[in-house]
């Protein structure tokens, strides 16, 4: 702890591996003070602007709106509200072209401008010391701040975490070229980042507070450490520059000289990073109660004849800062001119030179002039031709790989691009995952230095896309696998509750039958046995049917042996036939063996189930039978009372072959269930 | 108003691998040019022949592979890759090989070490040095065919004699190359290695080898190392520091290369001084800085990491060391360079980096126990 703090007074910083050196081009925006911009006629507010979820709207179509007014509401904690950057009336809410590299499309807020600029009801808070914790954090989460540096994660989900932090580090390198915004930001309102940084301090309780700037801001620098100046917690670190210092993970590193694990979040080192526009954000949000509504943007590039950093509403349609900026459109030679060309205008078919949202680095460009500014929206870059030849070229100038190891030497995550490429070409995502591709940070240093010219970091998006929807396909393909298997067992279980629903039933029959059988005339039983042997039968047909395999060879043995108990005693003869029944279920088993066995199998275990839950049954009956047939033979009928004994017999002999089948049966099941279950696995 | 959709990153530093190739072409032209000084134009023929070769193989198996696509062939043509391999290939040779030891040379590096196992980028094999390989191993007399350095020839050896050497095998006064072989004092010529090495083998002394050779000393432009070849090492030494300075090639392969065969020849100086050679006496003869800084460090067939570089070059040096001190052959630049191409993908898995935020399981704990020693110094 101490020797960092001791090496970072000494100006001393650890070193991240690789990092290049591109052209910086800061000097074409950082001269000029950030510019208000006229109000848009239209602004478009996407739902969702950061990591997490969307909220649920509050507003309809027709509404009027405030300015601050909150557009969406979640009690998700993952969800950020979005509110009206100026007030008007919401015009449409539709899916429209978002900040996305697909230029995917999302629902969006649609609102008129009513150029009225009314806000709403506003709190200022005077003291903000005076605030318990919980109550800065509500007053974050509902101004709706998501990190503003990238990727956009939920502020109050970042400050409200509860591991002691040893140091908190403001991002306020900037790395990526051309970008001025944070820059400006900190000359112009470094009074009020400070503020948010004391905020943040109240919040975390960090050991220390580390502010990391590159020393390409002199005028910056100067002004954070003049408001800095007293409070000794806050060190404003000047980094070298060098892309990408600005990156979460190589900032740790420069100035902790610890690594993030892999897969794991700086907060669970006891470090938290924020964006520096994040910080100003917050100390509007706590103090001003001004919602995340507006944010400084940078147009730079060769193609805007007045490049220059703006403030521009959330919302803005990127079109309008064109016009704002006089963007020359160089395939077409002519000058967008102001006020003709309108957001509602539909795309025509001539295409445009790029624009770029985000640096030339990590930017993507954007579809159409319809795209709005963000949250994360830093810089539109609108680059010339001989500024960014590749931009424009479609037909790529990719060469084979020679392995000159460049990209490899420039990685600031230490991977080996090459062979990354080469794994991500021959999709072997395998590979690619045993090579850390999802360290990569995107952060196109190798693309930049490749003398092939291969895209790469375009190779390992494509590749990164294709392994997780890969990993969500087979995480479908898990749940659809339970789900079938719950079904399967719950199948069985009802089959199983039916079955013996069914016996029980009809054994309380038989019973009346029989006992009312008992009183003499052996007819009526033979005919009550008659009755059960054809049912018997019965259901030995339909079992056969059902397996189709047994159906020649098995008939004729249970006709012949069901001639031969003609002879026998009624009762026992049913249960024999009942016992055939379920050797036949258990025959199917041993002669398939794909798929069918598997289904088999199951049956043939609901099956063994049920058989010896009507075992049970049957125990039960053989002993009612028992005692009708004992007081039958008191009635001094010969005939019955011979019956009688042989049916004893038959039912002491069928009880002890029944357990030993049953066992046999059983282990049966037991085997083929589980070699299914092997071939399924 | 539809944009232009390109994939970041959207500007480049606008390095080009023909770029890369023209100035490794560029850094080599002293080391031909020391060869044209004291060799005569044998190696700038063969290199001529050589390149023609290597672009006609070139072009007909592009045209092969793409069908339709001039612009693409042109490029790929001109990439510099096809050039470079002929330049290397040209100045390995003798400078009085007939002519068509360079254009079999050529035609097999291209088609066969280069252009069948997939073209640029893919080949296993260094192509000059394969193609060197296979000449020395199917033309042995041609390959050792060693003309002396053009101070000790007593036969005029200018440019039309040399022409009509490599493609008669006679001078036009009717010399053969035999008897350009032959010294002033009637001895046939070999190479420095190759005369240590006969030398040696006769029982004598690496000293009284150096000392009674006449090629080697008493002559005002030898550094009385290896007449003429010490030249050759040193300019190809100095392209081969301008091409690290422009960061065509890294350091590591020919620093630890240069380090091994250092530590090697030391070693057995110090143990038998008579019996083994000076450091700068390998250094600075045969393939030597070649092989350190154009051969060793083509990024195709060596290692891609840093520790792979220094193990490749570490591992080259000791091979040249063993074959020039215990192997059959005089030189063994060539030999070693292709076995470390065939180690090379095995080093490269062996010594990969550690990824940001791998491997730093232990780090973890000392992170906590700081927080808690923090903890307990507030309190």
């Amino acid at each position: 702890m101490e020797p960092i703090i001791e090496r970072i007074n000494q100006n001393k910083f650890w070193h991240f591996h690789g990092g290049i050196h591109p052209p910086e081009q800061k000097t074409l925006t950082s001269s000029k003070p950030i510019k208000q911009l006229p109000l848009p006629k239209q602004l478009i507010i996407p739902l969702q602007q950061h990591i997490g979820r969307q909220g649920d709207l509050l507003v309809n179509v027709g509404d009027k709106v405030l300015k601050g007014q909150a557009l969406t509401q979640s009690l998700n904690p993952m969800a950020v509200p979005i509110h009206a950057p100026t007030s008007g009336t919401v015009s449409a809410i539709k899916k429209s072209v978002i900040a996305h590299p697909s230029g995917l499309s999302e629902l969006c807020v649609f609102i008129d401008v009513d150029y009225k600029d009314t806000w709403q009801t506003r709190e200022i808070c005077q003291d903000f010391t005076q605030l318990s914790q919980q109550q800065i954090i509500n007053k974050i989460a509902s101004a709706g701040i998501a990190g503003m540096g990238g990727a956009g994660f939920p502020t109050h989900i970042k400050v409200s975490t509860k591991p002691e932090i040893n140091f908190l580090i403001i991002n306020a390198v900037e790395c990526e070229p051309y970008i001025t915004a944070d820059d400006l930001l900190m000359c112009e309102h470094s009074e009020a980042i400070v503020d948010g940084i004391k905020i943040l301090a109240q919040l975390l309780n960090p050991a220390f507070i580390l502010i990391g700037i590159e020393n390409n801001k002199p005028q910056a620098i100067k002004a954070l450490q003049h408001a800095t100046k007293g409070i000794e917690k806050i060190n404003v670190c000047v980094l070298p520059t060098k892309y990408p210092t600005g990156g979460e993970k190589q900032l740790i590193k420069i100035l902790t000289g610890k690594e993030v694990k892999s897969g794991s979040l700086p907060i669970h080192s006891g470090i938290v990073v924020q964006n520096v526009a994040t910080c100003f954000a917050i100390s509007d949000a706590v103090i001003n109660d001004i919602p995340l509504i507006r944010r400084v943007v940078t147009l730079a590039g060769q193609a805007l004849t007045k490049p220059q950093n703006v403030w521009a509403l959330l919302g803005t349609p990127v079109s309008h800062l064109l016009e704002q900026t006089g963007f020359v459109n160089e395939l077409n030679d002519t000058i967008a001119t102001p006020q003709v060309a309108t957001p509602s205008v539909t795309s025509s078919p001539v295409i445009n030179p790029p624009v770029i949202m985000g640096g030339p680095l990590m930017g993507f460009s954007i579809l159409n002039e319809l795209v709005p500014i963000v949250k994360t929206s830093n810089c539109i870059l609108a680059p010339s031709k001989t500024e960014m030849p590749s931009a424009f070229d479609n037909n790529s100038n990719e060469v084979e790989c020679i392995r000159c190891g460049q990209c490899a030497q420039v990685c600031p995550s230490q991977l080996l691009p090459q062979e990354l490429q080469w794994s991500a070409k021959a999709k072997d995502h395998q590979q690619l995952t045993k090579l850390n591709l999802f360290d990569c940070i995107d952060c196109g240093a190798c693309a930049y230095v490749c003398p092939s010219q291969i895209p790469l970091v375009q190779y390992y998006r494509v590749a990164k896309a294709e392994i997780r929807q890969q990993q969500q396909f087979d995480l479908k393909a898990e749940q659809a696998k339970a789900r079938f298997e719950a079904r399967k067992l719950r199948l069985e279980k009802e089959k199983i509750a039916r079955e013996e629903k069914h016996k029980k039933a009809a054994a309380a029959r038989k019973a009346v039958l029989n006992k009312k059988s008992a009183d003499g005339s052996s007819a009526s039983s033979a005919v009550a046995a008659a009755l059960a042997r054809v049912k018997a039968k019965k259901k030995a047909q339909q079992q056969a049917t059902s397996s189709s395999e047994n159906t020649v060879s098995e008939l004729p043995v249970t006709s012949n042996k069901a001639t031969e108990t003609n002879n026998e005693s009624q009762v026992a003869s049913s249960e024999k036939q009942a016992h055939k029944k379920s050797e036949q279920k258990a025959t199917p088993i041993k002669s398939t063996d794909d798929k069918k066995s598997k289904i088999a199998a199951v049956v043939a275990k609901a099956k063994a189930r049920a058989q010896k839950e009507r075992e049970q049954d049957q125990h039960l009956t053989v002993s009612t039978n028992e005692k009708v047939t004992t007081t039958t033979a008191d009635t001094g009928d010969k005939k019955s009372r011979i019956a009688a004994a042989i049916a004893k017999a038959k039912a002491k002999k069928e009880q002890e072959k029944q357990k030993a089948s049953l066992s046999v049966n059983d282990s049966e099941a037991l085997t083929s269930f589980k070699s299914s279950n092997k071939e399924s696995t | 108003m539809a944009f232009l959709i390109a994939s970041s990153p959207h500007n480049h530093n606008k390095a080009e691998t023909s770029a890369l190739m023209k100035l490794v072409i560029y850094a080599v032209l002293p080391g031909v040019f020391a060869q044209w000084y004291f060799f005569g134009w044998g190696n700038i023929i063969h290199i001529a022949l050589a390149i023609t070769t290597a672009l006609t193989c070139e072009f007909i198996v592009l045209s092969l592979r793409s069908k339709n696509k001039t612009k693409n062939i042109r490029k790929q043509l001109f990439d510099g890759s096809a050039i470079l391999t002929a330049i290397l290939l040209g100045l390995c040779l003798p400078a009085i090989a007939p002519w068509w030891i360079s254009v079999i040379g050529a035609a097999f590096a291209i088609l066969v070490v280069k252009q069948l196992y997939g073209g640029l980028g893919h080949n296993p094999f260094n192509p000059a040095m394969a193609a060197y390989v296979m000449l020395l191993i199917s033309f042995p007399i041609q390959m050792t065919s060693w003309q002396p350095p053009l101070a000790l020839v007593n036969i005029d050896l200018g440019f039309y004699n040399t022409l009509t050497t490599i493609f008669t095998g006679f001078t036009s006064e009717g010399y053969s190359v035999e008897q350009l072989r032959t010294s002033i004092d009637g001895f046939t010529m070999a190479t420095p290695l190759d005369t240590l090495k006969t030398n040696l083998g006769l029982g004598f002394t690496v000293f009284e080898t150096v000392e009674n050779n006449i090629f080697t000393n008493n002559l005002p432009s030898g550094l009385g190392i290896a007449y003429g070849w010490e030249w050759i090492n040193i300019a190809l030494f100095g392209g081969g520091l301008v091409l690290i300075a422009k960061k065509a090639i890294a350091w590591q392969t020919p620093f630890s290369f240069l380090l091994s065969l250092l530590i090697c020849s030391f070693i057995a100086y110090s143990i038998s001084p008579d019996s083994s050679a000076s450091t700068l006496f390998h250094w600075l003869t045969g393939g030597c800085m070649l092989g350190a800084f154009f051969i060793l460090t083509d990024p195709v067939t060596g290692a891609t990491s840093v520790k792979g570089r220094l193990v490749i070059g570490a591992l080259a040096g000791l091979l040249v060391y063993l074959i020039r001190t215990f192997g059959g052959y005089p030189d063994g630049v060539a030999f070693a360079v292709l076995l470390c191409n065939m180690a090379a993908p095995l080093v490269d898995q062996y010594t990969r980096p550690r990824v940001y935020g791998h491997g730093i399981n232990s780090a973890k704990t000392p992170v906590i126990e700081e927080k808690n020693s923090k903890h307990g110094e507030t309190k």
